[in-house]
């Protein structure tokens, strides 16, 4: 598969950072790099492997459904650069 | 042309349980801002999700309650997207084995019954929610709903029609109620809905092009939507033009759907097994502990209702809409199967508009099915009037007497008059004040019967059983 600076620029544009033609350019040819790795792995045949979804050999623990966090707003507000009336301020975003 | 409509269904129901999916912050609705946003909410570095059993548990029991299949393994993935009220950037979500897969709900749309088939049903986290009301141009974020459990149930595009789409999500929000899954509270956005829809012509195999309508949450925004939008669409087509694949939102105020965005803009989200969860294994044995916990289902005992009891189709349905009515009927019934049609017709009658009027559900209903059989009862035996029965159900809403039938018929005075004496004499009276009648009812005239029958009533001051005044009164003139 071929990569164009374009979708570099369409990732960029979803991830929401901004980068400069130079920085577009370098990550097309650092990206370019991992999709021929990509490709070389493709080219093994794994039609007979299950695939998996977790690098490890395990299933998931579940927790019993109980309320164990207690209100910690003031402690998880202290670092918050704005707050007002117990709410996170950011900056407008309106979809 | 003729234009065919077809809906497909998404529907959010917030599950019931005590703490959120991945955290063990509580869920309860309309605490203080950000007072039940633990630091796995909040996405703190460092944290990860741990499972809720109560999540899963209640995923699976919906999947047993429409036969659907139970996949295990099971996992979850990343959905990304940035919106400051998802603070990791991506949503945990299911994508590839989704815990409940098929199945299928019945249906009912006036007297027709058809069966919709569901695609899948997953398990994923809320996010926050966003106010951006003033506060000096910035957006407050409120995180107490992020990471609430919600499990997405998604039909296949089965829907014909905006009353079938209404019927299905009626019958959708009364069975997750009714296993105990949901609290099925629309206000509070326990339970909302996306509609796809498109319209095709009639006949034809393919798809239109489909537009989704966001956050219905209501059935009548639903159904207003779905209108909206299928004469949108239609308008369009007709005049030769072409459905762009869009997502729009309801505007209530107006009435209509408008763009949201498009398929351009639309975010491609990038969908990955989630590294930080394991996938989960459910157990042939934990299926059949679920399995056997559930209650019996609203399609069973609508079934029953009317092969035990002989009612319609029709009122079953009504009675088993939800599990608290069904539970008031079978209480009534089970006391009086014989009479299980006039119980079914009290409570569907009288019951239903006086819990309207007042605003209740008929879990607060103040009147209990032990009442409501008891004057049953009392008209069965002709000690009331149908008529009377009402009065003194009023009497037992006001709660008068301790709710004792008997002393509120005693006490209104509503006793009929049994005694073939009294009544006679009555009679006598009036048809000795009323020849002209009598000549006429003679002579053929059955009006001037009826005319009799309600000047009897008259004298009876509405005490008497007009069955019993038409029966002697019948065999008097005839002598």
């Amino acid at each position: 598969m071929t990569l164009s600076i374009n979708d570099v620029k369409q990732v960029a544009g979803l991830a929401y950072i901004k980068i400069s033609e130079k920085e577009a350019e370098a990550t097309l040819a650092q990206l370019s790099g991992i999709f021929t790795l990509i490709e070389t792995m493709q080219a093994v045949d794994t039609s007979h492997v299950e695939p998996m979804s977790h690098a490890q050999d395990l299933v998931q623990r579940l927790r019993e459904d109980k309320v164990t966090e207690l209100d910690q707003r003031e402690l998880c507000q202290s670092i918050a650069p704005q707050i007002e009336g117990g709410l996170y301020l950011v900056p407008k975003v309106i979809e | 042309m003729q234009w065919e409509i077809v809906i497909g269904l998404e529907v959010h129901t917030q599950l019931s349980t005590q703490s959120k999916i991945f955290s063990g912050a509580a869920t309860a609705y309309g605490a203080e801002p950000n007072t039940q946003a633990c630091f796995v909410d909040l996405a703190l570095p460092g944290v990860l999700p741990v499972l809720n059993r109560g999540a899963v548990e209640r995923a699976i029991q919906f999947g047993l309650a429409i036969n659907a299949k139970i996949n295990s393994p099971s996992i979850f993935a990343r959905k990304n997207y940035f919106y400051p009220d998802l603070p990791k950037g991506y949503q945990i979500s299911q994508y590839e084995q989704p815990i409940v897969e098929g199945g299928s709900i019945g249906i009912q749309v006036g007297e027709t019954e058809k069966t919709i088939r569901l695609t899948r049903a997953h398990l994923e986290e809320d996010a926050g929610k966003s106010l951006h009301e003033d506060f000096h141009g910035m957006s407050g974020i409120d995180l107490n709903r992020a990471g609430t459990p919600l499990l997405e149930i998604v039909s296949e595009p089965d829907l014909r029609s905006s009353a079938e789409a209404v019927a299905y999500a009626k019958t959708l929000h009364a069975l997750v109620r009714w296993i105990g899954i949901c609290d099925g509270n629309m206000q509070e956005g326990s339970f909302r809905c996306d509609a796809n829809v498109s319209v095709r012509p009639l006949g034809h195999e393919k798809y239109g092009t489909r537009c989704e309508i966001k956050n219905l949450n209501s059935f009548r925004f639903l159904e207003k939507a779905i209108d909206f939008e299928v004469e949108r669409q239609i308008e369009i087509l007709e005049e030769g033009g072409s459905i762009r694949q869009e997502t729009r939102l309801f505007d209530a105020n107006k009435g209509e759907t408008r763009t949201m965005r498009t398929k351009e803009d639309a975010n491609d989200y990038r969908y990955f097994p989630d590294p930080d969860l394991l996938p989960v294994e459910i157990a042939p044995d934990w299926i059949e502990q679920l399995r056997a916990s559930l209650p019996e289902l609203p399609q069973a005992r609508r079934e029953r209702y009317i092969t035990q009891y002989g009612l319609s189709a029709y009122d079953a349905g009504v009675l088993t809409s939800s599990r608290e009515m069904a539970d008031y009927f079978e209480a009534a019934a089970e006391q009086l199967p014989e009479c299980a049609k006039l119980c079914a017709n009290w409570i569907m009658g009288d019951i239903s508009a006086r819990l309207n009027k007042e605003g209740l559900d008929i879990a607060d209903c103040p009147v209990g099915p032990a009442q409501v059989v008891r004057l049953i009862q009392r008209i069965q035996d002709g000690t009331i009037s149908g008529k009377a029965a009402k009065t003194v159900f009023d009497g037992l809403w006001q709660g008068e007497h301790h709710q004792d039938v008997d002393a509120i018929i005693e006490a209104r005075g509503l006793k009929q008059i049994a005694d073939d004496n009294t009544l006679e004499k009555l009679i006598d009276e009036v048809l000795a004040a009323n020849v002209q009648q009598v000549v006429d009812y003679r002579g053929g005239k059955e009006k001037a019967f009826n005319s009799l029958v309600g000047q009897v009533m008259k004298a009876t001051k509405g005490k008497a059983n007009p069955a019993q005044v038409n029966a002697m009164l019948r065999e008097k003139l005839g002598g």
